[in-house]
């Protein structure tokens, strides 16, 4: 009860604060096991992405959080596992880790996950190069729909490092989804999904 | 002293609510009239933004309510939505995310502050001369030099636009004018109808008898017919408010004209910021109409001339 009314000051907070709108501009909000893959330039983005999801989505839609941050206090501990209902997994991989494997298991449960392939958050223009992980994902389960997410000003409005928020009004563009087509190679489709991506770019 | 105790503002008020009760009705008329009223794009936009000009014209009547206290922060927040509009389609960097926490929460509420509390020596150069010195030294700091010139000069611009140039509505509230005290709400009551009426009755023009455009590449909607109809309607509004003015009949005529050419320009002027950002509007805040910005932009550029046109020859 209460993770659940968090969960929604989040969302609200969130909203309010950025005027977030969402565009589904390439495919429509389905109850299916996607991971919606985003730029990463501000720690708001996975509350931003959550918040613009309806709700029945949002319930069954979970971060890819990283664990060392997450589970350095017992609040955040709280905020991931039982607000954010997170995944966490470890960034530095150590021998036995098999990130790839937390992520499958609620994908089979029919969850959705969303996740940041350019692994850290960028401080610039543009997209950084993607991590090899959603195709480490995609080879694993073929049938997945990677949805890319185009998440603008939130790297603005509170940059890496920022506390106050600028009120800059942020928008939420869901473009086309990618699935990994037979045999492909790994360059390949990481190049089509960060291609995917890029198009939802506005101009600059 | 509350505004509305002044019988002239009451008229205003009643006849404003009649117009819109007029157009209302028209609106109404031409949705279920019309050969496909209900679906017309055109129809379905003119009932919006008529609906948006009740609620509009409702939380000024309340403003005016409450006091002079209210229609501070009334636009203050007017131009802290406007400013957020402008900001978030304005190419800043990492390097600017201090200057742009100074433009929101400080410099927009410390000009308001000043306004509330009369300062005229200081909100007059508040803007033009101290964050426009200071902002660009915060800017050094974040150490990034892409297109420094370019990000300094249109945080800049759109703390002028948003913010100083609309601050002189509510600042018409500190001019004291001989014979005239306790009225000075009657001149933004003036300077905002004869500015709307202004953007109304082009729009209504251009609408009915629009043929020749007048800057196709910047605005499409705007043509000669409804620049030179509306301009003149709404001088001829001016003109007849003049009793709620300092100004004779001709004089509020005179500044009538100036301020709407002024705000058409105003208009044209951040048309043409839209069209280069490839957007349509600023926002999505008033249904109809825009942005908030969409909707201000004319008094922007009318409010800083209005305000020292009444400074300089009636106080």
């Amino acid at each position: 009860m209460l993770e659940k009314a968090l969960a929604s000051v989040f969302c609200i907070a969130s909203r309010i604060l950025t005027g977030a709108r969402a565009t589904w501009r390439g495919t429509q909000p389905e109850a299916r096991a996607r991971v919606y893959y985003a730029n990463h330039r501000s720690h708001g983005d996975f509350i931003l992405i959550w918040a613009i999801l309806p709700p029945a989505l949002r319930a069954v839609t979970r971060p890819i959080a990283a664990a060392d941050y997450w589970l350095a206090g017992s609040f955040r501990r709280y905020l991931i596992e039982r607000v954010f209902r997170g995944v966490l997994i470890n960034r530095h991989v150590e021998h036995g880790d098999d990130p790839i494997g937390a992520m499958h298991g609620p994908l089979e449960a029919g969850e959705s996950l969303i996740v940041f392939p350019e692994g850290t958050r960028n401080q610039g223009d543009g997209i950084l190069p993607f991590k090899p992980g959603i195709h480490h994902l995609a080879k694993k389960r073929p049938e997945t729909e990677f949805v890319p997410v185009w998440i603008e000003n939130l790297g603005r409005a509170l940059p890496k490092g920022g506390i106050l928020v600028v009120p800059l009004l942020c928008t939420v563009t869901i473009g086309e989804p990618v699935t990994l087509e037979p045999g492909e190679p790994r360059a390949d489709f990481i190049d089509r999904c960060r291609n995917a991506l890029l198009a939802l770019e506005p101009a600059e | 002293m509350t505004a509305l105790e002044n019988s002239p503002l009451l008229f205003v008020l009643a006849g404003l609510a009649g117009s819109l009760f007029v157009a209302s009705i028209i609106g109404l008329v031409l949705r279920a009239c019309l050969a496909g009223g209900r679906t017309n794009p055109v129809i379905i936009n003119l009932n919006a933004r008529i609906n948006a000009w009740w609620v509009m014209v409702l939380i000024l009547a309340l403003a005016f309510c409450i006091g002079d206290t209210a229609v501070v922060l009334l636009f203050a927040f007017i131009s802290f939505q406007a400013l957020r509009e402008y900001i978030s389609v304005t190419y800043t960097r990492r390097g600017d995310y201090r200057v742009l926490l100074w433009c929101f929460f400080f410099f927009l509420p410390l000009q308001y502050g000043l306004i509330g509390i009369n300062w005229y020596g200081l909100f007059s150069i508040l803007i033009p001369v101290y964050a426009f010195l200071l902002l660009p030294i915060s800017s050094t700091l974040g150490a990034d030099t892409t297109r420094f010139l370019e990000r300094a000069a249109k945080v800049q611009w759109g703390l002028m636009i948003c913010v100083y140039c609309l601050s002189h509505v509510p600042a018409l509230l500190s001019l004291n004018i001989p014979g005239f005290t306790g009225r000075n709400s009657q001149l933004i009551v003036f300077l905002l109808l004869t500015v709307q009426s202004s953007d109304v009755f082009q729009y209504v023009w251009g609408k009915l008898l629009g043929r020749r455009k007048l800057v196709p590449e910047i605005s499409p909607s705007k043509t000669l017919e409804g620049l030179i109809g509306g301009v003149l309607t709404s001088t001829a509004v001016g003109a007849a408010l003049w009793w709620v003015t300092p100004f004779t009949w001709w004089q509020a005529a005179l500044i009538a004209l100036t301020v709407n050419i002024l705000g058409f320009f105003g208009g044209l002027v951040l048309s043409a910021i839209k069209r280069d950002r490839g957007i349509k509007d600023w926002g999505h805040m008033i249904e109809g109409h825009g942005g908030m910005l969409d909707r201000v932009d004319s008094i922007s550029f009318s409010a800083p001339i209005f305000f020292h046109i009444v400074r300089y020859w009636w106080t």
